[in-house]
């Protein structure tokens, strides 16, 4: 009470005596022409008012909590000299900058804005431009990035960034952004509790969104195309992976969605259309797949190495060259109710599950693990002879690896 | 009309034509006859460019006939066997003929003549061999052409329709061409030919009227004189 | 030429056979996209069918047709006819035909369907034409087989050996061959090997778009190059086009110096 009464006084001092108060003006021909001056000149809340132009700065230190407010046309340029916008104060809000133009540098990251040890800020409808590191989010909790383009360039893993990079940051709000031609196009590093939602990560050089060490978070209705490959979600626990699209991941070692070492994940409601594996599954325990759609990959789900007690189930497996890959004979996942388009079974007592069990797995994907070369007589009539004769009595594939109760239609 | 050339044609081990010679000249019947294999089809059919010879030339109204086909709207050929492709109606196959052979035809005429009218609309796979060959012989009547060639002719044909057969013959010598039959009916042959040619082990063994045949081989009729050619040869 | 590919081709159009091969793909087609609803499953079933029985179909119906037209064969060469137009305008007859029930057999099902409003209209395009290059193919092989083998009996059994060979024992010598040797870069010899046989390269035309993602995932650089660009489908349908040219000069060839 008091501490506002006082915040009162002080915001009627400074509206009296400043002279546009609570707001600073700056463009080329004002009286205020840096950011650098009207962040010195301005005062905790006041909102800095950035018209139309070209300012060429880097290295621009926002101490006090301001607000950035970009007008269209507004654009910072780093003449890539280093890094740009480096918050270092709590509750700063930057909005409808154009930034451009950030440094290339071997020995830091530098970034078109970098959060450090601050909460409360908000980043939001920022365009940055020919950029090394994008938003970079340093031991900075409960902030919030919405709405951002991030347009990069990047031709080489070696000499680029990540579009937007959280680092020990919890309870982060990242939706609505888009962000492509980066290194990845968002990367979590030991940051838990973060919520990512409804961005475009598209056409970067490795994912579209990486985690590691990351716990405990949710990420839905993104969308995952035409990266180096979709989305890698390594050593990481409880992460919820709800709604999202991972598209047209195409490549050698591509796939849409990458778990390795991952235990306790849920995984539903996804569509993944159109990748060289849908789903590659690396030493990961205790996920429940379900109500996912895999249309059109080169292999749905392709299991590596130990992974028990998954669960796949109510999923829709639509014309994949290969439905399910397992490289041992070993099995201890589940697979039931699942719809495959491959199933040739009848269902006679009309109950919408097929009355013979159904192989997801077949012999001609293990010849191709052994010798990839095969892979040019995928859908040759002898290989379905093969493969219909592994049916009928398996030798080489797991023997329990059957759903049961295959569903005879689509599930919606 | 037909000059062949020291003709040769081999069937796998098989010497069918071992260095022919033969001369025809314009208008007259000619009768080609000899023992079964003397290569008289082969004859035929390389005068017809249906067989290939292997060396040796033939010129049909003075010109090569190597690797040409124009020649052809010369000649009518009647085959042996008159075996047609089974689906074609009857007015179907004139009509695809004529319109191969484009050229003006007696159609009408000669389908009357052999009583055909009543099968014009029938598929040829359900035709008697007898008519069949009448089908065959109004085919091959039907255009104007200078050389005929008729195989067999008379397979199949009932009394009325060989006596039109011969008719039609006669009237196309009459017309001055020239026309090459192969008969093992001696007595059709007797009846019509000018000429006989006689063939055996692939050249001509004999090659004259049958007048000269029967002075030859001093016999009465054509059919014994064949019979002696064939075992003076078998003596020889 | 063209006055025997009319004749042939009518009477082909008129033989009951053509009737059932034509009934035959408009009752699949109806039958895959109706009971069915789904254009790509459809499209995917349509591609095994199409690889595997139409060049049993191309060799059979062309192999039938060579003997069985012999006698008509034999009224022709009597006629001022070249015996190329005669023998291309036979087999253009048949190719033809056949390729005329396939196309539209399956065709009106799925212009029905509406298919013109599906994206899957390349796919099926595609489908269509690699039907029709097959067909070709395969009646070219055939009328190759009949040309050079007076014998009917073995006129069908080499046809039916050869369709075999190509659709099901080929396939399986490369398996063997890949699997063999497959400490040894494979790259270039199963490009070729796919390269010699039209039904493998039927196949890969069409895996190359339905199953591109699959492809991709090899590693190998020719692979790459070969898939990943329109090199593949421009040297596939080369491919195609001459096992399409070779045969049929064959035919011609043979039959300029055949005694009939």
């Amino acid at each position: 009470m008091k501490a506002t009464f006082y915040f009162l006084i002080f915001s009627f001092a400074t509206s009296v005596f400043a002279q546009n108060p609570g707001r600073i003006e700056i463009c080329p021909t004002c009286e205020v022409k840096t950011l650098k001056d009207g962040i010195e000149a301005g005062m905790k809340g006041d909102t800095l008012l950035i018209r139309e132009g070209i300012y060429k700065e880097f290295n621009i230190v926002v101490n006090k909590p301001l607000i950035l407010q970009g007008e269209p046309g507004s654009v910072i340029d780093g003449e890539d000299r280093g890094e740009i916008l480096r918050i270092v104060s709590d509750s700063v809000t930057v909005d409808g900058l154009t930034i451009r133009n950030v440094g290339t540098s071997y020995m830091t990251d530098w970034a078109a804005i970098r959060v450090v040890k601050s909460r409360h800020y908000r980043i939001q409808n920022v365009t940055l431009e020919n950029l090394f590191f994008g938003i970079y989010l340093e031991r900075s909790d409960h902030g919030v990035v919405v709405n951002n383009r991030i347009l990069g360039d990047a031709t080489d893993e070696y000499n680029s960034g990540n579009g937007i990079q959280l680092w020990y940051s919890k309870h982060v709000d990242v939706e609505g952004n888009h962000v492509q031609g980066v290194r990845d196009g968002i990367y979590l590093e030991f940051a838990d509790e973060v919520r990512i939602a409804d961005n475009v990560s598209t056409k970067n050089l490795r994912y579209g969104l990486h985690f590691m060490f990351s716990n405990n978070d949710i990420y839905t209705g993104n969308t995952f195309e035409d990266n180096g490959a979709g989305v890698a979600v390594m050593f990481s626990r409880n992460i919820r992976m709800v709604g999202n699209t991972f598209r047209k991941n195409w490549g050698s070692a591509s796939f849409g969605l990458l778990l390795k070492e991952i235990n306790d994940a849920e995984i539903s409601g996804n569509t993944f259309e159109e990748n060289t594996i849908g789903i590659n599954i690396d030493g990961s325990n205790r996920v429940v797949y379900s109500d996912n759609d895999f249309i059109k990959n080169g292999w749905a789900v392709k299991v590596l190495g130990a992974c028990y007690t998954n669960t796949f189930s109510r999923n829709n497996f639509l014309y994949n060259s290969f439905d399910i890959s397992y490289n041992s004979k070993m099995n201890d996942n589940i697979f039931d109710g699942n719809y495959w388009s491959e199933y040739t079974g009848y269902d006679l007592d009309k109950d919408g599950v097929g009355d013979v069990p159904y192989r997801p797995v077949k012999l001609f994907s293990y010849i191709v693990n052994r010798t990839p070369e095969t892979i040019i007589l995928l859908r040759s009539l002898f290989m379905d002879i093969i493969d219909f004769s592994e049916k009928v009595s398996p030798v080489f594939t797991p023997d329990n690896l059957v759903d049961a109760n295959p569903m005879m239609k689509k599930q919606q | 009309m037909i000059k062949v050339e020291n003709l040769y044609k081999k069937f796998g081990k098989n010497q069918v034509l071992d260095g022919l010679d033969l001369q025809i000249g314009k208008g007259g019947i000619i009768a080609v006859l000899g023992p079964n294999g003397s290569g008289k089809t082969t004859l035929i059919k390389c005068i017809l460019g249906m067989v290939i010879p292997d060396k040796g030339s033939i010129e049909v109204m003075d010109t090569p006939i190597r690797r040409t086909w124009k020649y052809r709207s010369e000649i009518n050929y009647m085959p042996q066997i008159a075996d047609f492709p089974g689906n074609v109606r009857v007015r179907e196959l004139f009509d695809m003929i004529r319109d191969l052979r484009q050229r003006p035809d007696r159609q009408e005429e000669l389908v009357e003549l052999f009583g055909l009218e009543p099968h014009m609309q029938k598929r040829l796979s359900t035709l008697s061999g007898g008519t069949k060959q009448k089908v065959n012989i109004v085919l091959t009547f039907m255009f104007d052409c200078p050389l005929l060639i008729l195989d067999e002719p008379t397979t199949g044909l009932d009394p009325a329709a060989l006596i039109r057969l011969k008719r039609l013959i006669r009237e196309e010598h009459s017309r001055g061409k020239t026309i090459l039959i192969t008969s093992h009916i001696m007595e059709f042959v007797a009846e019509i030919a000018d000429e006989v040619i006689y063939l055996l082990e692939g050249r001509i063994y004999f090659q004259g009227s049958v007048e000269e045949l029967k002075k030859m081989t001093k016999q009465k009729n054509l059919e014994h004189a064949i019979a002696a050619l064939t075992t003076t040869t078998a003596d020889a | 030429m063209l006055k025997i590919l009319k004749y042939s081709f009518y009477d082909l159009m008129r033989s009951r056979w053509s009737y059932v091969y034509f009934l035959f793909y408009l009752l699949l087609g109806f039958v895959l996209l109706f009971l069915n609803n789904d254009v790509s499953k459809a499209v995917i079933t349509l591609m095994n069918i199409i690889i595997v029985l139409v060049p049993l179909i191309g060799t059979i119906f062309g192999i039938m047709y060579c003997y069985n037209s012999k006698e008509f064969t034999e009224l022709l060469l009597a006629q001022p006819i070249p015996r190329r137009s005669i023998f291309l305008g036979q087999y253009l007859g048949v190719a033809g035909s056949l390729t005329f029930s396939l196309v539209f057999g399956l065709g009106i099902p799925f212009v029905i369907y509406g298919l013109f409003k599906s994206n899957a209209i390349f796919d099926f395009t595609l489908l269509l034409v690699t039907g029709a290059f097959l067909t070709m193919i395969f009646t070219a092989l055939a009328f190759n087989i009949a040309i050079s083998n007076e014998n009917r009996i073995k006129g069908f059994g080499y046809a039916v050996l050869l369709w075999l060979f190509m659709a099901v024992i080929y396939d399986g010598l490369f398996l063997i061959s890949l699997i063999l040797f497959e400490e040894y870069p494979l790259d270039n010899f199963s490009l070729v090997a796919t390269l010699l046989n039209p039904v493998d390269l039927s196949r890969t035309l069409i895996l190359l778009k339905l199953d591109i993602s699959a492809l991709l995932g090899y590693t190998g650089a020719v692979f790459k190059q070969f898939f990943g660009t329109n090199a593949g489908l421009v040297i596939s349908a080369l491919m195609l086009l001459m096992w399409t040219v070779l045969p049929v000069w064959r035919i011609v060839f043979v039959a300029k110096r055949k005694d009939f």
